[in-house]
């Protein structure tokens, strides 16, 4: 087995606030492969978005939150790296994709000017028509047609299927190593948010882009993830190759959260509990027991 | 749509600019129209008749009737308005009881010093005010933060006549920093070409003229501006703060931007609308707070001259100030609208709907 992409070890976050600590992720461990698609999946809430954020070097600078363990990513220590040299990883080496498109994307610029501020951050010298010549290029490979009109175009007078695949392009535009993608396109209608996942899951076999996949969405998850981890309320109950879990989901949160989701034969859809003392059993690992 | 060559699309987007330009003109002349016909009428309720102001108390009653013939006082107000529309069409605001010169004369003499003086005071509120709203936003709760809302407050809270008299004390009197009144040095002369002297000095090449009068116009221009630097450090830093909740902000951070770039570009584009209207109605309203500013720095503009033709009921005088100030009002005004509208993609391209 290669090393490890990224590798979570043992990840501890509290924010302190007027109350004192209050953590909200208890030690949880991950890792993803090089090129490798792994879900996280949970309700609101549980930690999914904020372990994103640390991974990204988002939540570091918060003066309220309290970090404790590793991330390790392509082998090295983020937190023992310089703030510098961890800065410099964003938006080259890794990427993030958000759940609304259209407001992620800044309202007041046009869609060149914003990839050639992208593009910038892997290549300084990167100049206006290079840039958009690239982005042009990479806005073909998530199938725009009319890449000229989108680029010239500013967010509010694009779709919003087109705006996801405008951030989608975005996001791979510098050939990250990981792409952490935060409930992609949740914002938008189904069927374009099964559209524009498909190009997702094309365009990073292609790039051999290893990706953070964060949902609540387990139907999205198994048409796209390789392995999945099930977090609930800052701990990881379940994890293993993707058609190992949803064959036989042991852990009684995973079993509740599949239960969850709608039938097209209706019948209504049964509640999860608020809280379980079964959802507290510990970690449920697929791989750990049968020998891979 | 989709095979439009790109010339013809940039054409189409500079269309709405041209038509909201256009749409702007049109109601800006009916509002000076408005403007003229309510000076008029508020002019000539005023109590007192002009033609014996002008001529003094030695005057015989036959004098004053025919100068009351010449300025056709003795016609109706409708009349009287027909007269000075048919004026006004030849470029022609009569004669001024006060100066007994063209008022268009006087206006030419004394708009450029006043005008001069806005337009600095207006350029130190972009200059200090944009600046200090997005450090205040970027370092909200620290203490760069609170310094900057204490000092925009104290901006606001007085009348620009009073920091007048504060920074012409402070830094005039007590330490002569800089001169305590005039637009100039009296050893310098100029040759007026535009009547700003910061203009005319620069055309001629005279560079230590021109320091001297940027020196003379600093601190009558910064006691103008101080209010509206900290209306526009305030607005800015209301507006960036929200921004900053945005995703799109959250955004250009995953994608590793420098908190300096994000603080100047991603968060400050999106703010800046409100601010620019905010500045461009301070810069109209300094045309009216400026009368005291030059009172006290004894700045020879508009000032001095508008409130003689009141006091003397120069009827010209006062019809002719008014209308300048007003369609100066006017022209701001239209400024920052089109600056709007090129800075709001969602103005400028609306503008083919309507």
């Amino acid at each position: 087995m290669s090393a490890p992409m990224l590798d979570i070890r043992d990840l501890h976050l509290s924010f302190k606030g007027h109350t004192g600590l209050t953590e909200v992720l208890h030690g949880i461990s991950l890792h993803i492969q090089p090129g490798e698609r792994v879900a996280l999946v949970g309700e609101s809430g549980s930690g999914k978005s904020v372990t994103a954020r640390i991974v990204l070097g988002l939540l570091q600078d918060l003066p309220s939150a309290r970090i404790t363990g590793q991330v390790l990513f392509d082998g090295r220590d983020l937190e023992l790296m310089s703030s510098r040299a961890r800065h410099a990883l964003r938006g080259t080496a890794m990427s993030m994709i958000f759940q609304d498109p259209t407001s992620s994307l800044n309202p007041v610029f046009r869609i060149a000017d914003q990839f050639h501020d992208v593009l910038r951050r892997a290549d300084p010298s990167v100049a206006k028509a290079a840039a958009h010549d690239r982005a042009a290029a990479i806005l073909a490979e998530v199938s725009i047609r009319d890449a000229q009109r989108v680029l010239n175009a500013y967010p509010f007078q694009l779709s919003g299927g087109m705006n996801q695949r405008v951030m989608i392009a975005m996001a791979l535009a510098n050939e990250p190593a990981l792409l952490i993608a935060d409930e992609p396109g949740t914002a938008l209608d189904v069927t374009v948010q099964a559209q524009t996942l498909q190009l997702m899951r094309r365009l990073v076999e292609d790039h051999h882009t290893a990706v953070l996949f964060i949902s609540h969405n387990l139907g999205v998850v198994r048409e796209f993830a390789d392995r999945l981890y099930v977090i609930y309320k800052g701990r990881m109950v379940e994890q293993g190759p993707t058609d190992a879990v949803f064959a036989d989901p042991r852990h009684p949160y995973t079993r509740a959260l599949m239960a969850a989701v709608p039938h097209l034969t209706g019948g209504g859809i049964p509640e999860i509990a608020e809280a379980s003392p079964d959802f507290a059993a510990p970690l449920v690992d697929h791989e750990a027991e049968a020998p891979s | 749509m989709v095979a439009q060559p790109a010339i013809v699309q940039r054409r189409d987007a500079m269309t709405p600019v041209l038509r909201l330009l256009a749409k702007r003109l049109a109601t800006s002349l009916i509002v000076l129209v408005g403007v003229s016909m309510l000076i008029f009428a508020i002019a000539r309720i005023i109590p007192g008749d002009p033609a014996r102001i002008a001529l003094g108390p030695n005057a015989t009653a036959e004098q004053i009737a025919a100068l009351r013939a010449q300025l056709h006082l003795d016609q109706s107000v409708f009349v009287q308005y027909g007269y000075f529309v048919a004026d006004v069409l030849r470029g022609d605001l009569g004669i001024s009881l006060y100066t007994n010169r063209p008022v268009t004369t006087d206006i030419a003499q004394f708009l450029p010093a006043t005008l001069e003086l806005i337009l600095v005071a207006g350029a130190m509120m972009i200059a200090f005010g944009l600046p200090l709203g997005i450090w205040s936003a970027r370092y909200k709760g620290k203490w760069a933060d609170n310094l900057i809302r204490l000092i925009s407050l104290l901006g606001v809270s007085a009348p620009s006549f009073v920091w007048a008299v504060i920074l012409m004390l402070l830094f005039a009197f007590y330490l002569p920093l800089f001169p305590i009144a005039g637009r100039i040095s009296d050893d310098i002369v100029v040759t007026p070409v535009t009547g700003f002297l910061m203009i005319d000095t620069l055309v001629a090449g005279n560079l230590r003229a021109f320091a001297d009068a940027a020196w003379h116009i600093a601190l009558p221009a910064f006691a103008l501006a101080l209010s509206g630097i900290g209306q526009a450090a305030r607005l800015t830093r209301a507006n960036m703060v929200e921004t900053y909740e945005r995703p799109y902000i959250e955004m250009a951070r995953s994608y590793g931007f420098s908190e300096r770039r994000i603080a100047n570009r991603y968060a400050f584009k999106p703010s800046l609308i409100p601010s620019l209207t905010i500045i461009g109605l301070d810069f109209a309203a300094m045309l009216g707070n400026a009368f005291l500013v030059e009172a006290i720095f004894a700045w020879p503009g508009l000032s001095r001259y508008g409130v003689e033709v009141i006091l003397r009921k120069d009827l010209n005088g006062i019809v002719g100030t008014v209308l300048i100030i007003s369609a100066t009002f006017l022209i701001v005004n239209i400024i920052v609208d089109l600056l709007i509208a090129f800075l709001n993609p969602r103005i400028r391209h609306s503008q083919r709907a309507s």
